[in-house]
């Protein structure tokens, strides 16, 4: 196996005084897509927050590209070539549709995305570039969010339940959209209650439960059972 | 025409006004930071100017060559060195630490230049005029509300149109999310920061040729930009010029009526925009 281009041990992380994740080990090899599933409040999302710098860390605990960097504030490690899609979107309100991708793309590294191949990936984008990213129905505005994302083409493409509040022929949309966006030799970490959605664009996945690994192994080989005991703790 | 004088007077007071407000409705507008050290900040401008125009034996238009740079180098170093580490909780925190930066830039201007009332000569251009329809319009006063107007459609442009606004209203909209972008929050914050005095310097400058100033003079500048900036609306420019010339109008008028009415006027002209509009003439369009 080749050295990972994320290897995360020992992981702990804190609201104040609440811990949210319990010593994490986790890794991603170069061009590997693993999915993280568990129920609410499992911590998904504050892993998320912990690779991509929202939540600072012991610098060991992540390493990325082989040097750690759980030290690091969010911009730096966004130079560093890692791009997350936030749970909830989260669009810049005051920004065009256009202004959201340019801005994800700000910092200028290089690699297969621009506007153009967002806007090919995406042709609806483009048709509402203009308009403000408020104006855009909710699966329009995570095809925003994902887009801005990749505008900063990343070694590594953090995806948090991009699914989540979406019609289900959008979701397929989005869905259909990720093979052809990972095949370009991208790594990927995408969150998602689906499970079977999970497991089929995966090629490992982890559970969390209650902040610790409860289940983790290759996604065409786990079982449900397991899954379910693993993602409800029963 | 007393009256159509006293508008158009207090219209192009109302550009140094804007120019007041300018500065404080932008830090506000990225960082949500309210700085009680404003007003004292222009009197530091006024200062800058008065000691480079005598040092240099140039005219103070002139001087803002250097003071322009220099208050924004100050305000980086301000924001880097200092007021990012009061932002990020509770507003109380810079609140203080503004107010606090402001008795101490009053007292070290008392230190150096004494508290007599000081003024810079911009010479033949101070009494020049033209004749507009019965009016005598001063040049100085034309071209402060000229420049006034331009740094206004430059900012406005700037917030629109170039990367560096862009980074502002991303980093107003959601820090955290914008610092994913790769934004740097503590450098986006001390360039906002650069920009406010950088126009603050140019308020400065057009201040002290105007009138004569001392060092206690920054809280009323402060109170006529917050009040310029109410008026208009939060986060808007445009509006922040209009608040400006509102509240140039209204002293005008009120000086007009009797002398000692002057700041009375302005600030009850204000009071009743606010009850009347409290979102001021011209709120922000987005949400
Ligand atoms: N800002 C916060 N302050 C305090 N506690 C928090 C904060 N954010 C999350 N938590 C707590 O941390 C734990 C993990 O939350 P997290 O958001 O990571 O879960 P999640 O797996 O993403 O859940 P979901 O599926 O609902 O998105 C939860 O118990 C949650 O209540
Ligand atoms: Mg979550």
């Amino acid at each position: 196996m080749p050295d990972p281009i994320l290897a995360i041990a020992g992981l702990d992380a804190h609201y104040g005084d609440f811990q949210a994740l319990y010593g994490l080990d986790l890794t991603v090899a170069p061009g590997e897509v693993i999915a993280i599933i568990g129920a609410n409040g499992a911590g998904k999302t504050t892993l998320m927050r912990s690779i991509s710098g929202l939540l600072r860390n012991q610098a060991e605990a992540i390493r990325y590209q082989g040097e750690p960097i759980g030290h690091l504030r969010a911009d730096q490690i966004a130079a560093r070539g890692i791009a997350l899609v936030p749970e909830g979107r989260q669009l810049f309100p005051s920004l065009s549709v256009e202004e959201n991708l340019i801005i994800g793309g700000q910092l200028g590294r290089r690699g297969p995305w621009s506007l153009e191949a967002i806007y090919a990936l995406f042709p609806i984008l483009e048709e509402r570039r203009a308009v403000p990213s408020t104006a855009l129905s909710g699966g329009q505005q995570q095809m925003v969010a994902i887009g801005r994302a990749l505008m900063a083409n990343p070694d590594l493409l953090l995806l948090d339940e991009i699914s989540l509040g979406l019609a289900p022929v959008i979701i397929k949309t989005i869905y259909d959209a990720l093979p052809g966006i990972v095949s370009s030799g991208m790594s990927a970490m995408l969150v998602e209650q689906d499970i079977g959605k999970a497991l089929s664009m995966s090629q490992r996945v982890y559970c969390l439960q209650e902040g610790r690994v409860s289940l983790q192994g290759r996604s065409d080989q786990l079982s449900r059972a397991e899954i379910g005991r693993a993602y409800f703790g029963v | 025409m007393d009256w159509l004088n006293a508008i158009v007077q207090g219209t192009l007071l109302g550009g140094l006004y804007a120019l007041f407000a300018a500065g404080l409705s932008l830090i506000f507008g990225v960082m949500r930071l309210v700085n009680i050290a404003h007003g004292d900040l222009i009197v530091l401008a006024a200062y800058l100017g008065l000691t480079v125009t005598s040092a240099l034996g140039i005219h103070p238009l002139a001087s803002l060559l250097l003071v322009v740079p220099a208050m924004a180098l100050i305000g980086y170093g301000l924001q880097r060195g200092i007021l990012n580490r009061t932002l990020g909780g509770d507003l109380l925190p810079p609140l203080l630490v503004t107010f606090g930066l402001s008795v101490i830039l009053q007292n070290g201007l008392l230190e150096i230049y004494s508290a007599d009332p000081q003024k810079m000569n911009a010479g033949l251009l101070e009494t020049a005029s033209v004749l507009v329809g019965g009016i005598s319009l001063g040049i100085l006063p034309l071209a402060m509300f000229a420049i006034a107007v331009a740094v206004i459609a430059g900012l406005q442009w700037m917030f629109y149109h170039t990367a560096l606004g862009r980074a502002f209203r991303a980093t107003s909209d959601n820090q955290a999310i914008a610092q994913l972008m790769g934004l740097n929050r503590a450098h986006v914050f001390g360039l906002a920061m650069a920009l406010s005095l950088a126009v603050t310097g140019i308020a400065g400058v057009f201040l002290g040729i105007r009138t004569s100033f001392d060092p206690s003079m920054g809280g009323a500048r402060l109170i006529f930009g917050f009040e310029a900036v109410i008026i208009g609306g939060l986060g808007n420019l445009w509006g922040t010029l209009a608040g400006g010339v509102v509240l140039g109008i209204a002293q005008a008028i009120g000086a007009q009526i009797n002398p000692g009415w002057q700041l009375l006027a302005g600030h009850i002209a204000f009071l009743v925009l606010l009850a009347v509009r409290p979102k001021g003439l011209f709120p922000r369009m987005d949400g």
